[in-house]
């Protein structure tokens, strides 16, 4: 057992926090919650790219670097800490690379893999549809065969990044008269085609979060099917799996963690007992937050794809940015509702941005009811009636 | 980084675990419980002769040159079993106290024999009144008498004090109102012990120093200046115990998933039912995050790097966890579990003695925010 990184690892995290705060200080970007999902930044990709933090932990043949996932982990963990825009390039390291690289062709690795890691391809997910959330395999998109091709018709929901996805990663039906759960194949669709169109939707803090996004006779190429036909719905658990894993859980409205700290401090309100005591225990449950998290990756490190630990991590994590955006609010008081640019606005806002945003984190990526569920078949052995 | 057990531990976490199986039994537990001594003197000497007291201390003195987090996995298991006596405060609070401050003289007079199963020891800290781990609260008074010093005060939840040989007794010296932490003869005149009726069972005492007299030379550690010791001793023993818990709630998911398989309503295991696996899944997740943080408090205390905050962290989720953890392990289990035919009460009352003893969830969170600069 050792919980300690390596000299070299505590060099690379401190590369990266050098090459963050001066892009914060040249104002290149300021710090924000949400940022991995909604900082759209396509100058800030490029840098990231420039210095091979995409696909770090992708072989090199490929363009990736060949490292661990703790330096990955390392990497997200201060790129969710200055609250970076990292939003074009998040969808597409975190996890559609690492599908094709799992299940792709080596014609579709060699297409696409060394675009995502030169900050050259943005993807979005095509998983939900309208009468489609935790109950994946149900999905109605259909996908038909028709020479070299297939033709796509459906739509998808909660798209995030849709606006500016260059590609989707989307699941449709292949075959109807199968059993559900074998009839769905994945699919790589160039968000220019011919009948794709998108929708934003507005999210309750009115920020354009998702879109939906609808396909109309889409004619994709056969070489744009990931893995086996039929098996797309196999290959969408374990690429939620990895999508369920990172920091980004614990730590997406990080930036007002730290706000929220040295506005008590500033403002003397720390030395109210009942105060310190909530954001103490904040702290606590952050770090054992960050140990969950830190277990997945190790996970990922021996080689296995995480899957309950994934699961319980992220179901813990959400429900601790719940938990950070309460305090906050609870801290500001009556300022909290005050919206940003409003005179009187406290943390720019952010409180009030992460209290209403955070309702959304248990329930993207596989809902705090299906993770657990997850969580209590695979690690606990229980069995569902 | 890395989370995995050594083989070494591994197999040390499997012999244990077999003999604790076999020599533990619940039977077992429910007549050390009601006994007077509260321990078995023939488990003891097995025990020490498995090398289970000198584990963590240098061969010089008998002991197994193994490490602090080499312990955590014993202590782990012994929290698994529920494992009554007084190994804790014999080895975490007493000799581990003695081979950190102890002079060479002391070390070889008071560790041997506490290696071999033959002395027992424990720690007199806190007192009536007493809440708070802080040196203001300690008013047992040292009196320098000659070339001596008289002890006077009263002690309380002092662990095993009614069969201990020698006590680490934390006393304020006058003149000076310094903390001095004393080796007192337990069976000396003067020294009277009663044992408490406590949750656990365990025997935790009152133990009241009228005028007992203390040779300059059971000095431990620096005259006056033994709080940093007792502080270092109070960290440990918070880690001790968040080990003992760790494999405490191990088992209580462990029992309560197999119940919860096995236990029909409406014609099925109750397990398969949502809201069962929910609770389950939570309950996984509160003994996962205690084993996690507490095993980094654990590793840092054996690497000996400063770990203020990561024992805060480890105890003060603990305590939590260990509510959370209770609360739905009854809930799954029904009624029978409130019951003293079944065995989870064992568990259950362990665990609220361990959340209150070395500092509780709130006594932690308080330092947490210190090392936050709130």
């Amino acid at each position: 057992m050792d919980f300690s990184f390596t000299e070299e690892q505590g060099k690379f995290r401190q590369g990266v926090r050098d090459f963050l705060e001066e892009e914060i200080k040249k104002g290149y970007w300021e710090p924000a919650c949400d940022a991995w999902v909604q900082g759209f930044n396509p100058e800030f990709t490029k840098r990231v790219a420039q210095r091979g933090w995409i696909g770090l932990t992708w072989p090199r043949e490929y363009g990736g670097q060949g490292r661990s996932h703790i330096d990955r982990l390392i990497l997200t963990e201060e790129m969710l800490r200055y609250g970076a825009p990292a939003a074009c390039h998040w969808f597409g390291d975190r996890q559609v690379g690492g599908a094709i690289l799992s299940f792709g062709s080596e014609e579709l690795k060699k297409e696409f893999l060394p675009r995502i890691v030169k900050g050259e391809a943005y993807f979005g997910l095509g998983m939900s549809e309208p009468g489609t959330g935790s109950d994946l395999a149900s999905l109605q998109t259909r996908a038909v065969e028709d020479g070299d091709y297939y033709v796509i018709n459906g739509q998808k929901t909660w798209t995030s990044c849709a606006s500016f996805s260059e590609y989707f990663d989307i699941y449709a039906r292949t075959d109807p008269e199968a059993p559900r759960h074998r009839g769905i194949s994945e699919f790589i669709v160039d968000a220019k085609s011919r009948g794709v169109s998108r929708i934003p939707m507005i999210d309750i803090t009115g920020t354009e979060a998702w879109n939906d996004v609808f396909f109309d006779n889409v004619r994709v190429h056969k070489r744009y099917l990931v893995g086996e036909k039929n098996r797309g719905f196999y290959q969408v658990l374990h690429q939620l799996d990895y999508e369920r894993s990172g920091m980004e859980r614990l730590m997406g409205n990080y930036p007002l963690f730290e706000a929220i700290i040295r506005f008590a401090k500033e403002n003397g309100l720390s030395r109210d007992l009942v105060t310190r005591n909530k954001l103490a225990q904040l702290q606590i449950e952050f770090e054992v937050g960050r140990l969950l998290i830190y277990r997945v990756a190790l996970v990922m490190e021996e080689g296995r794809a995480p899957n309950w630990e994934s699961s319980m991590s992220k179901v813990y994590c959400t429900e601790f940015e719940k938990r950070l955006a309460c305090v906050a609010m609870e801290i500001l008081g009556p300022y909290g509702q005050l919206k940003w640019g409003s005179k009187f606005v406290p943390l720019r806002g952010m409180a009030l941005h992460s209290y209403l945003g955070s309702k959304g984190y248990s329930l993207q990526a596989g809902t705090t009811e299906i993770l657990k569920n997850i969580v209590a078949l695979r690690r606990l052995g229980l069995s569902s009636s | 980084m890395n989370l995995a057990l050594t083989e070494e531990q591994e197999m040390l976490r499997k012999t244990s675990r077999d003999f604790l199986t076999e020599k533990c039994s619940k039977k077992f537990l429910k007549q050390m419980e009601e006994c007077e001594t509260g321990y078995s003197k023939d488990l003891w000497q097995e025990m020490a002769e498995l090398g289970w007291m000198g584990l963590a201390f240098p061969g010089k003195y008998g002991g197994g040159d193994m490490s602090f987090l080499d312990l955590a996995v014993l202590l782990e298991e012994m929290g698994r079993a529920c494992l009554p006596g007084p190994f804790f405060s014999s080895v975490v609070l007493g000799g581990l106290s003695i081979l950190d401050i102890g002079n060479e003289e002391q070390k070889q007079e008071y560790l041997p024999e506490l290696i071999r199963g033959e002395r027992i020891l424990t720690l007199a800290l806190t007192e009536p009144g007493y809440h708070n781990y802080d040196a203001s609260s300690v008013t047992a008074e040292a009196t320098r008498d000659d070339s001596n010093y008289v002890i006077s005060g009263t002690k309380l939840f002092v662990p095993d004090a009614h069969i201990a040989d020698y006590l680490l007794c934390v006393a304020r010296t006058k003149p000076r109102n310094g903390i001095t932490v004393f080796l007192t003869d337990a069976k000396s005149p003067g020294t009277k012990c009663t044992v408490l009726k406590t949750i656990a069972g365990d025997k935790l005492c009152e133990v009241v120093f009228d005028q007992v007299p203390v040779p300059k030379a059971n000095i431990l550690g620096r005259l006056n200046q033994g709080w940093s010791a007792v502080q270092k001793t109070i960290q440990r023993a918070a880690v001790g115990k968040c080990c003992e818990m760790v494999g405490n709630i191990q088992r209580v998911l462990e029992m309560t998933v197999d119940y919860a398989k096995e236990r029909k309503q409406f014609d099925h295991p109750i397990g398969s039912f949502q809201v069962i696996q929910h609770y389950c899944a939570d309950m996984a997740t509160d003994v996962d995050g205690a084993r996690f943080s507490t095993y980094k408090a654990a590793w840092m205390l054996s690497e000996g790097l400063p770990c203020t905050k990561e024992v805060a962290i480890a105890k003060a989720w603990m305590g939590g966890a260990c509510q959370r953890v209770f609360a739905l392990a009854h809930q799954i289990h029904g009624a029978i579990g409130v019951t003293i035919e079944h065995d989870l009460h064992y568990y259950t009352r362990r665990a609220k003695a361990a959340e209150l003893t070395f500092g509780d969830v709130d006594f932690y969170r308080e330092i947490m925010a210190r090392e936050m600069g709130l």
